[in-house]
C-alpha cells in the first residue's frame, strides 16, 4: 500500500492504494469517477483515456503511483460548469455517439488530437489520430465529423480568450 | 413537422450525461458491503471436472466464499434454456444438451465456469482463484463443423447423436427439383460466414442483492431485455418468483444482440448473493468478453441457382450447417433457421427455393444472434450469388439484379415471408445515381494505370423486422410473443413520462419517443421523459432487439397515446362545454374547432386528477397503457454499393466510395437512423475485411482479444455517402420499418463483390484479410 | 495484476540501487508493455522501479554525427523532434508510428529496446542504423545487442541510459502494420551511411526477431532504388506464420515495404 497524491480535475487528492492499483481503478473506485471506462484488457480500446499533465494517456496502463505529483484531467474535469467544452458540444450536435460507452475516453483523446494539431486537421488525419480508440455504435463517421467541427469551434474559442 | 415532431434532426436529450462522463453503467454501481466475484474458467475446450480443491483459496486474504457448480446443481437452479422450439425434417425435436450456469461434470468449451470466488476485492477474488485446484482429464474436442460431423466424432452431449442439434428444412424440394431441371443455366456457390465477436465497448457485468428482510432480490445487469431476463430467471432458473426479482439494466454500453440472453454469471451473481449474504458484483473484462459472450453467424452454406436463358431465376437451392457452439443459447436456434431460410428469396421473384439447415455443436463458445442475426447470411448468401450468377452470365450484375426485382406487393415468397411493400428499383437507380456506376469503367482504368486494382460491388438487401406477430412466431417454435408495451403517465402539471417495454443501449430512445410525443401533443420534448429498463417501473415488456423498438415499441407509445388523448378530449369538452368531435389537439392545446375556445394541456392533466369536474362516471387520472402486437414483419430494404481498390503488392484493400440507399419507411429522426446506418455498415464492413473468430483445432480461441482479433477502427472506414427512398409501412400507424440492422446485412456483399471484381478472382471468403487477398491475386 | 512494490527512481543510481533491494525488480519506463504483460498475469515483478521522471533519462541530442536519445524519452517526444525530423527525419517517422497516440505520449526508446518484442518498430531503426546502446555499466553495439525474442544482451539491473545513432545519408522506414495489434505485422528500415554501407532490417517478419535482410542489402549497393529489388525474392523459411500473415506473406512484405522504405528514403 502507499499514499498517492496528485491533482484531479483542479483537486489536490490523497489515496491509499496498492501499489499494483491502475490509475483508471484509482479514478474509478477510489475517487467515484466513473465517467471513465474500461473497455479492454490489453491497452487497445482506449475507453479509459484522460490527461495527465496535459497529455492524453491510457489510464489503464499506468499505475496510480506514476501519477502521483501529476494534474490529471479526466471527462468530469472538462466542462467549465454548465458549459460544456467545445469537444463535448461537437459530439452531441453530430451525433458522436450512441451507447455513450467509449465517448469520454474517445472525447479525451480529441481534445488531444485538436491540442496537437490545431487547425491543421483533416479528415485523414483525425481518423489516423484515433487509432487508439475503439467504437463499435457510430463507424466513427459522426466521431470524425465532430472532431473536425470541434477543432473549429476551439480555433474561435481560442481566438476570443 | 414540428421542430421536435417526426422527421425532426433533434440533437439527442440522453447526450449530455454521456459526453460529461455521468452515464450510469452496471459496473458503476456500488452498493455498501459489496463483494466481488471472480470466475474460474476451464481451459480445456473439452473435459472432465474430476475435483475441485478450494481449500487453500479459502485461506487467502479477503476470500468470503468458493462455490461449484455442483452447489448449484444442489440448490436446484435451473439449466440454461433455449426459448424457440426447432422440429427436424424427421419431426423429432431439436436435441438440447443440458447446460448447468457451472459445470459440475463437464467443460465443453474454453472458458466455461466451474467455480466462483467471492472476495472483498476484486483483486483478492482473482488472486484466491488462483490457488483453486482443478483437476480436468482431457477429452478430445471438436472445434469446428467439419470436425464435429465426422462419424467417430468426439461427442459433446449424449442427448445429441453425431453431434446434430436438428436437421431442419423449409421450402419445396420437388418444385425446386423441377426448376433446375428446366434450367438454361446453374451458378454454384459455395461460402463461409465467418463467426464474428459481438464486442459491445461495454463488457457484461451485474450486480446482485438479496435482501433478507423481504426475501428479494435485485439485479442489476447489462441486458437489452429486463423483463425477459426477470421472466426467465424465474420461471426457468428458479432463482426467485418475479415479484420477487427486480432486474434493472441502466445505461448498457451497446448490445448488438450479446447482451438480449441471460448468462450463467448473471445466475450466479443471484445465487451467491443470497448465499454470502451480500451483494456481489462481477464485471467481465474484455478476455472474458470474447470467451462467453454469445458469438454470431458461423455458417458453411453451399449454394445452386437455377436461370432460363433470359436470365429469369427459376430456383435456389441452398444448403448449410450452422454452428451453435457447445450449448444452445437462448435465442439461438431461430437464427439459422427463421430469421435466416425465410429470407433467402432476397428482393428477388424465385419460383421455388429449398434450404436445407444442419446446427451442429462443436467445443466452442455458443452461437447466437448477432446484429442482423440470420439476415445477414442469407443477404451476404444471395447477393454474392447473384454477383457470381452476373460474371458467369456475362452480364452487368445490376441489370441482373433488376431484371428478377420483385416489382408488384404484396409478395408472398415461397419461404414464408410475405412482404408488405418495397420499391427495390428506386433504391439501387439512387446507389447507382450516388456512386455514378457508369463512370465505373473508366474510373478503374485509371486505377491500373496507376497500378491499383479497382473494384465495384452492389448489395440488394432485404430484412425481416418489427420482430414479431407472436400468434406468427408460436405456430412456428417461439416461447415467448414478441408484441411490446407502453405506458403514458401525463402527470398533474402536464409533464409526461412515457413507460417503455423497449430497451436503449444507444439507439436513442430518449429522443426518438419524445419526439413522437411531440408530434401528437404539440409539446417540448422538455416536457417528457422515456422511462425504461427497470422491471419495478415499467409494465412487463419484451425489449429491444430485431430492429423492432420503433416498428413495435414505438407503435405501443402510438395506441397508448390514442387513449390518453381520447379521455383527454372527452375531459377538455366538458370543461369547454363542447362536443368531444370538435376538439382537436394543436400545440399543446386542445381547442373547439372554428372557436377561439382552448384549454391547454397541463389544465386537462389537472381537471384529470382534481376530479372535481370531470364527466359523470368518468375515472380520475390520465394514463394509459397498451400492449401491441404487430400484425407482420416490417421489411427494411435498399442497395448498397462499395467501390475499393486493391494494392496488390500487399493485398490491402483501401475504400473510395461507399453508398447506402435505404428504404426504412418513414423517418423519425433522421440523424438517429444515419447514425444506425453508419455503425450497422461498420459491423458489416468489419465482417468482410477485418474480423473473425478463429478457433485451433484443440478449440482455443485464438483471437481471444483486440491484440488479435481486428475491431474495425476510424481509419479502417470510409465515410460513408447515404440517402434514403420510402415506401410507407402500412403495418403499422407510423409507417416505419426498422433501422438498427440494415447495415449490418447489407454491407459484407458489397465489399467481398467489389474486391472480387478487383482482383477477378472469386475465390475469396470473409474476412477478406491482406494476406487472403494477396493469396487470391498471386495464387 | 499480482501487487507488486513501485518505486520511483531519483536517479540512475537510486534506480540501480532499488533494483537491487527487490528479490525480483523489473524497471519501469512509459509501461506501455510491461503494464500490459503485468495486467496479464504474465509477469509479476515483485518491485517495479520507474525510471521515467530521471532528468538525466529524459533529452535528444544531436551533435554532429550523432543523434543520441535519452532511454526515457517517450515515442511522441522523438516524433515531434524538430532535431531529428531534421537529422534523421525516418527515425522520427518510425516513431511516431508506434502504437497510438496515447501509447506514444508513454512508451519510451529503453523500453521498447529492452522488450525487444519482435513486432516493435524501433530495434529495426536501431540496427539498420548501428546504433549504440548505453546502459549503465557499457556501451553495446546494436548488432549484439538483439538476442531473439524478447530477449537482449542486458544483465539483471542493468538499465538503457541512451541510445546513439549515426546520422545516415539516407534512411527510410515503411511498416505494414498488423490488422488488429498494429504493432509491425513487417516493418522494414533501410539505411545508406555517409561511407556507402547498406543496412536493411526487417521488424515483425522473422521467428528470431529483428532481422538483416542480406538479399535487399545487396540489391541496394549495388543500385539504391525501389526497382533494384524487384528481381529479389525473400525466402519464407524462418519467417513468422500466424493468423494475419502466412510467412509467404510475411517474406513478401519484406520485399515491398523495402520497396516503400528506399521510395521514402529517397
Amino acid at each position: 500500500m502507499s499514499t498517492v497524491k496528485l491533482t484531479v480535475n483542479g483537486k489536490a487528492v490523497s489515496v491509499d492504494v496498492e501499489d499494483r492499483t491502475l490509475l483508471v481503478h484509482l479514478l474509478r473506485e477510489n475517487l467515484n469517477l466513473t465517467g471513465t471506462h474500461v473497455g479492454c484488457d490489453t491497452s487497445q480500446c482506449g475507453a479509459c483515456v484522460v490527461h495527465v499533465d496535459g497529455r492524453a494517456v491510457k489510464s489503464c496502463t499506468m499505475l496510480a503511483g506514476q501519477a502521483a505529483g501529476s494534474n490529471v484531467t479526466t471527462i468530469e474535469g472538462l466542462a467549465k460548469g454548465d458549459e460544456l467544452h467545445p469537444m463535448q458540444a461537437a459530439f452531441r450536435d453530430n451525433h458522436g455517439l450512441q451507447c455513450g460507452y467509449c465517448t469520454p475516453g474517445m472525447i479525451m483523446s480529441a481534445v488531444d488530437i485538436v491540442h496537437r494539431h490545431g487547425g491543421k486537421l483533416d479528415e485523414e488525419t483525425v481518423r489516423h489520430e484515433l487509432e487508439g480508440n475503439i467504437c463499435r455504435c457510430t463507424g466513427y463517421h459522426n466521431i470524425v465529423k465532430a472532431v473536425l467541427d470541434a477543432a473549429g469551434r476551439m480555433k474561435v474559442a481560442q481566438a476570443a480568450e | 413537422m414540428g421542430v421536435e415532431g417526426i422527421g425532426a434532426r433533434v440533437v439527442r436529450k440522453e447526450d449530455r450525461r454521456f459526453i460529461t462522463g455521468q452515464g450510469r453503467y452496471v459496473d458503476d454501481v456500488k452498493m455498501v458491503g459489496m463483494s466481488y466475484a471472480h470466475f474460474i474458467r476451464s481451459p480445456h475446450a473439452h473435459a472432465k471436472v474430476k475435483g475441485i480443491n478450494s481449500a487453500e483459496a479459502m485461506k487467502m486474504p479477503g476470500v468470503i466464499a468458493v462455490l461449484t457448480g455442483q452447489q448449484i446443481v444442489d440448490d436446484k437452479v435451473g439449466n440454461l434454456i433455449c426459448g424457440w422450439a426447432i422440429t427436424s425434417k424427421d419431426g423429432s425435436p431439436m436435441k438440447m444438451g443440458a447446460w448447468p450456469a457451472m459445470a459440475p461434470e463437464t467443460v465443453r468449451f474454453v472458458g466455461q465456469a466451474v467455480a466462483v470466488v467471492i472476495a472483498e476485492t476484486k483483486n483478492q477474488a482473482k488472486d484466491a482463484a488462483e490457488a483453486v485446484v482443478v483437476d480436468y482429464e482431457e477429452l478430445p474436442a471438436a472445434a469446428d463443423i467439419k470436425t464435429a460431423i465426422k462419424p467417430g466424432a468426439p461427442q459433446l452431449h449424449p442427448e445429441a447423436p453425431g453431434n446434430i442439434v436438428y436437421d431442419w428444412h423449409l421450402g419445396d424440394e420437388a418444385a425446386v427439383k423441377d426448376a433446375f431441371s428446366k434450367a438454361a443455366n446453374v451458378v454454384t456457390l459455395e461460402l463461409t460466414n465467418n463467426r464474428l465477436v459481438p464486442n459491445a465497448m461495454e463488457p457484461r457485468a451485474a450486480v446482485a442483492h438479496y435482501d433478507q428482510a423481504e426475501e428479494h432480490y435485485t439485479l442489476y445487469t447489462t441486458s437489452q431485455n429486463p423483463h425477459v431476463a426477470r421472466l426467465v430467471l424465474s420461471a426457468f432458473y428458479n432463482i426467485a418468483p418475479e415479484h420477487k426479482l427486480r432486474v434493472i439494466a441502466p445505461d448498457v454500453g451497446g448490445g448488438f444482440g450479446s447482451k438480449i440472453y441471460i448468462y450463467p454469471e448473471e445466475m450466479v451473481a443471484l445465487w451467491a448473493s443470497k448465499k454470502v449474504g451480500r451483494p456481489v458484483k462481477w464485471t467481465g473484462d474484455r478476455s472474458e468478453a470474447f470467451l462467453t459472450d454469445a458469438h454470431g453467424r458461423d455458417h458453411v452454406s453451399k449454394a445452386e441457382m437455377a436461370f432460363d436463358k433470359d436470365n429469369k431465376i427459376l430456383g435456389l437451392r441452398v444448403k448449410t450447417h450452422a454452428n451453435f457452439g457447445a450449448y444452445m443459447s437462448l435465442f439461438s436456434s431461430a437464427v439459422p433457421t427463421y430469421l435466416y431460410a425465410t429470407l433467402l428469396s432476397g428482393q428477388y421473384v424465385i419460383p421455388a427455393i429449398y434450404a436445407e439447415v444442419i446446427g451442429v455443436y462443436t467445443n466452442t463458445t455458443p452461437v447466437d444472434a448477432y446484429r442482423g442475426a440470420g439476415r445477414p447470411e442469407a443477404s451476404y448468401l444471395i447477393e454474392r450469388m447473384m454477383e457470381t450468377a452476373a460474371r458467369q452470365l456475362k452480364v452487368d450484375p445490376a441489370e441482373l439484379r433488376k431484371k428478377n426485382f420483385i416489382t408488384a406487393f404484396p409478395y408472398q415468397t415461397p419461404v414464408i415471408m410475405a412482404y408488405d411493400i418495397g420499391d427495390f428499383h428506386a433504391s439501387i437507380d439512387a446507389a447507382m445515381k450516388a456512386i455514378d456506376y457508369a463512370g465505373f469503367p473508366a474510373r478503374k482504368a485509371k486505377a491500373k494505370a496507376d497500378g491499383k486494382l479497382r473494384g465495384i460491388g452492389v448489395s440488394c438487401y432485404i430484412e425481416a423486422c418489427g420482430i414479431a406477430p407472436s400468434k406468427a412466431v408460436g405456430s412456428l417454435g417461439a416461447g415467448v410473443g414478441l408484441w411490446e408495451s407502453a405506458e403514458i403517465r401525463v402527470n398533474p402539471v402536464g409533464t409526461i413520462e412515457v413507460l417503455t417495454g423497449s430497451h436503449s443501449h444507444g439507439q436513442g430512445h430518449e429522443t426518438t419517443f419524445c419526439q413522437i410525443i411531440a408530434e401528437r401533443l404539440g409539446v417540448p420534448i422538455s416536457q417528457v421523459s422515456i422511462v425504461h429498463g427497470d422491471t419495478d417501473k415499467v409494465q412487463f415488456g419484451m425489449g429491444t432487439y430485431g430492429s423492432r423498438s420503433l416498428a413495435v415499441g414505438g407503435t405501443a407509445i402510438v395506441k397508448a397515446m390514442e387513449k390518453v388523448e381520447a379521455k383527454a378530449k372527452k375531459i377538455a369538452a366538458h370543461a369547454l362545454e363542447a362536443s368531444e368531435s370538435d376538439i382537436v389537439i394543436e400545440n399543446g392545446e386542445f381547442k373547439v374547432t372554428g372557436t377561439d375556445k382552448s384549454i391547454a394541456l397541463p389544465m386537462v392533466a389537472l381537471a384529470a386528477y382534481t376530479a372535481h369536474n370531470l364527466p359523470d362516471g368518468m375515472e380520475p387520472g390520465l394514463k394509459e397503457t397498451a400492449f401491441y402486437d404487430p400484425t407482420n414483419f416490417t421489411f427494411p430494404a435498399g442497395a448498397y454499393i462499395c467501390e475499393l481498390e486493391v494494392d496488390p503488392g500487399t493485398g490491402k484493400t483501401s475504400f473510395v466510395n461507399f453508398v447506402a440507399a435505404d428504404d426504412f419507411g418513414r423517418l423519425i429522426n433522421p440523424m438517429i437512423v444515419e447514425g444506425q446506418v453508419h455503425g450497422g455498415l461498420a459491423q458489416g464492413i468489419g465482417q468482410a475485411l477485418l474480423e473473425g473468430a478463429v478457433y485451433d483445432n484443440t478449440g482455443q480461441l485464438v483471437t481471444a482479444s483486440f491484440m488479435d482479433y481486428t475491431m474495425p477502427r476510424a481509419d479502417d472506414l470510409p465515410s460513408f455517402q447515404l440517402s434514403h427512398t420510402t415506401t410507407l409501412c402500412p403495418g403499422n400507424p407510423l409507417g416505419v420499418k426498422g433501422c438498427g440492422e440494415a447495415g449490418a446485412i447489407g454491407a459484407s456483399a458489397a465489399v467481398i463483390n467489389a474486391i472480387t471484381d478487383a482482383i477477378g478472382n472469386n475465390k475469396l471468403e470473409m474476412p477478406a484479410t491482406p494476406d487472403r487477398v494477396w493469396h487470391a491475386i498471386h495464387g | 495484476m499480482y501487487e507488486t512494490n513501485y518505486h520511483r527512481a531519483s536517479s540512475i543510481d537510486d534506480a540501480v540501487a532499488q533494483f537491487a533491494k527487490g528479490t525480483d525488480s523489473k524497471f519501469l519506463s512509459g509501461g506501455q508493455t510491461l503494464l500490459p504483460v503485468m495486467k496479464q498475469r504474465l509477469a509479476a515483478p515483485s518491485d517495479v522501479i520507474d525510471v521515467a521522471k530521471i532528468k538525466d533519462m529524459i533529452g535528444i541530442d544531436v551533435s554532429g554525427d550523432t543523434v543520441t536519445i535519452k532511454a526515457a524519452t517517450t515515442h511522441y517526444d522523438v516524433a515531434q523532434s524538430d532535431a531529428v525530423q531534421k537529422a534523421i527525419p525516418a527515425l522520427a517517422n518510425l516513431a511516431s508510428m508506434i502504437g497510438d497516440p496515447a501509447v506514444r505520449h508513454r512508451g519510451t526508446i529503453g523500453g521498447s529496446l529492452a522488450n525487444n518484442d519482435p513486432a516493435a518498430d524501433y530495434p529495426a531503426a536501431v540496427l539498420a542504423l548501428g546504433a549504440v546502446v548505453k546502459t549503465n555499466k557499457r556501451s553495446i553495439a546494436a548488432e549484439d545487442f538483439f538476442k531473439g525474442l524478447f530477449s537482449t544482451a542486458l544483465e539483471d539491473g542493468e538499465i538503457i541510459t541512451q541510445v546513439s545513432f549515426p546520422v545516415p545519408a539516407k534512411a527510410g522506414y515503411a511498416k505494414f502494420p498488423n490488422p488488429a495489434s498494429r504493432f509491425a505485422l513487417t516493418g522494414v528500415f533501410v539505411a545508406k551511411t555517409k561511407s556507402g554501407d547498406v543496412r536493411v532490417v526487417a521488424t515483425g517478419a522473422s521467428q528470431s526477431g529483428v532481422m538483416r535482410v542480406a538479399p535487399i542489402e545487396q540489391a541496394l549497393k549495388a543500385n539504391w532504388a525501389a526497382s533494384a529489388l524487384d528481381a529479389v525474392t525473400i525466402p519464407a523459411s524462418g519467417l513468422l506464420a500466424d493468423i494475419h500473415g502466412s510467412a509467404d506473406y510475411r517474406a513478401n512484405l519484406v520485399k515491398v515495404m523495402g520497396q516503400r522504405a528506399v521510395t521514402a528514403a529517397g
